[in-house]
């Protein structure tokens, strides 16, 4: 095999590429701008996704921290993939972040403001890279690896503390604006908004396993690597 | 597990008695962290006094980070932690027991603090139970958690950068609730639900990390 990428990750980067770009034409042109935010509301195209993204690949970090720990499944795929999806999640957190500040700015006023969601984010940024600093540190592997899966774990655990200190704390960011209980979505926004941002989150989470696929190949790699200077007695 | 807690936090604070690194290292950083408040927000009375409550509750968070460092740097000398680990005493005795002896340090250097904030910001402490009981529970919360992630971190060359990176975003709801709770009781904060929430939020974090202390401090120590 040459190269990192194997033909899933060219087909899921192929796709990945075909939906943003859709989302980017949809986004920026076939969308109608908003009564309130006018060309601001663009910014919905790709936020909200980013900043899912972001949280699934923490959830993704903390279910494989999980299977490593238990002994039944413990394999040390689920410690890289629990790693790649962390790095990934970084990624994400750290757009969310910025792409939020881009928006905050005109809207807000100010480039960041302690409201709940946003130190949430911050937080959670933070714990995670932690995390990857504790993976990079440790030489020792499967200290490595279980120190880590702990981390990952209690680190998603804390998420649900974090959110109530918060959220009591303050509030500013709006709540969810499409997904409301009493109206079905088509309701709330115009029918090509709604296109735009199904496309957007399909964009996004094709964006992800392309990252993921293409880390974690690369994860495998470096072990077969490690493991062939072993033989040799390098 | 309840006697073999008792061993270890008596054997820590054994170490501390006769090294004394918390009453002539840490006491006088945490004063030290106070006077700096001050300079760093102007020694107006009335802001300093506001904002008491959140630079008592910062002051103890870095207090609790050195106290979790000493706590695992004893056990690294002439691999002590290898005897721990050979013992045969139960990890979840051990995990209470060094959390404990972190926790009553921890009492201690609040006790300091306090009577600095009274002095330096002109605070007075009024609602007496609902200051107690945050710190009983603020307290319990971060001796534990920060028992959890100092074994995460001892033996590691880079532990001292480590153990703050990771154990302060995590503290982060302690340092929330614990604060607001204390605004509550002073009088300084705006106006609110009350202390409960925020002293229920303690709990809930004390529990959670006590929990999977006793749970998994085994593991961790096995691999450390």
């Amino acid at each position: 095999m040459k190269g990192t990428a194997t033909t899933l990750t060219r087909v899921l980067g192929f796709c990945a590429l075909v939906t943003l770009a859709g989302t980017v034409v949809l986004g920026l042109w076939t969308t109608p701008p908003d009564v309130v935010q006018g060309e601001l509301v663009r910014l919905i195209y790709i936020h909200p996704a980013i900043a899912t993204m972001g949280e699934v690949a923490f959830g993704v970090t903390a279910l494989a921290s999980l299977l490593y720990l238990w002994r039944r499944t413990r394999d040390r795929r689920w410690d890289l993939l629990a790693g790649v999806s962390a790095e990934v999640g970084v990624v994400f957190a750290s757009l969310t972040l910025v792409t939020g500040s881009i928006w905050g700015r005109p809207t807000w006023g100010v480039w960041w403001t302690w409201d709940a969601r946003l130190t949430l984010t911050a937080i959670l940024l933070l714990i995670y890279t932690g995390y990857l600093m504790l993976r990079s540190l440790i030489e020792d592997e499967s200290r490595a690896a279980s120190a880590a899966a702990v981390l990952g774990i209690i680190g998603f655990l804390d998420i649900p503390l974090i959110h109530m200190s918060v959220y009591w704390w303050r509030t500013l960011h709006q709540p969810p604006s499409i997904l409301q209980p009493n109206k079905p979505p088509w309701e709330n926004v115009h029918p090509s908004m709604l296109t735009a941002l199904a496309i957007s989150f399909a964009g996004f989470l094709l964006l992800y396993f392309y990252l993921l696929s293409l880390r974690y190949r690369l994860g495998e790699m470096r072990e077969k690597i490690k493991a062939r200077r072993l033989e040799r007695g390098v | 597990m309840l006697r073999d807690a008792l061993l270890v936090a008596g054997k820590d604070l054994r170490i501390e008695r006769r090294s004394r690194v918390t009453t002539n290292q840490v006491a006088p950083f945490a004063v030290v962290v106070l006077v700096l408040f001050a300079f760093a927000l102007d020694p107006d009375r009335g802001l300093l006094t506001r904002a008491a409550a959140g630079l008592f509750w910062v002051a103890v968070l870095f207090c609790a980070i050195l106290a979790v460092q000493r706590s695992f740097s004893v056990e690294s000398a002439d691999g002590a932690r290898d005897g721990l680990r050979l013992s045969g005493l139960d990890p979840a005795g051990i995990f209470l027991g060094k959390a404990g002896a972190v926790a009553l340090q921890l009492v201690a250097l609040e006790a300091l603090l306090a009577a600095g904030v009274v002095l330096l910001y002109g605070t007075d402490l009024r609602g007496g139970v609902v200051l107690l009981a945050t710190c009983a529970a603020a307290t319990i919360g971060l001796a534990a958690s920060g028992t959890v992630y100092g074994v995460l971190s001892a033996g590691l060359r880079v532990r001292e950068t480590l153990l703050p990176l990771l154990l302060l975003p995590v503290a982060a709801p302690v340092l929330l609730s614990a604060t607001r709770a204390w605004e509550v009781a002073l009088g300084t904060g705006g106006a609110g639900d009350g202390a409960g929430p925020w002293l229920r939020l303690l709990v809930i974090f004390a529990v959670v990390y006590v929990a999977f202390g006793v749970v998994a401090f085994g593991a961790l120590l096995e691999e450390a």
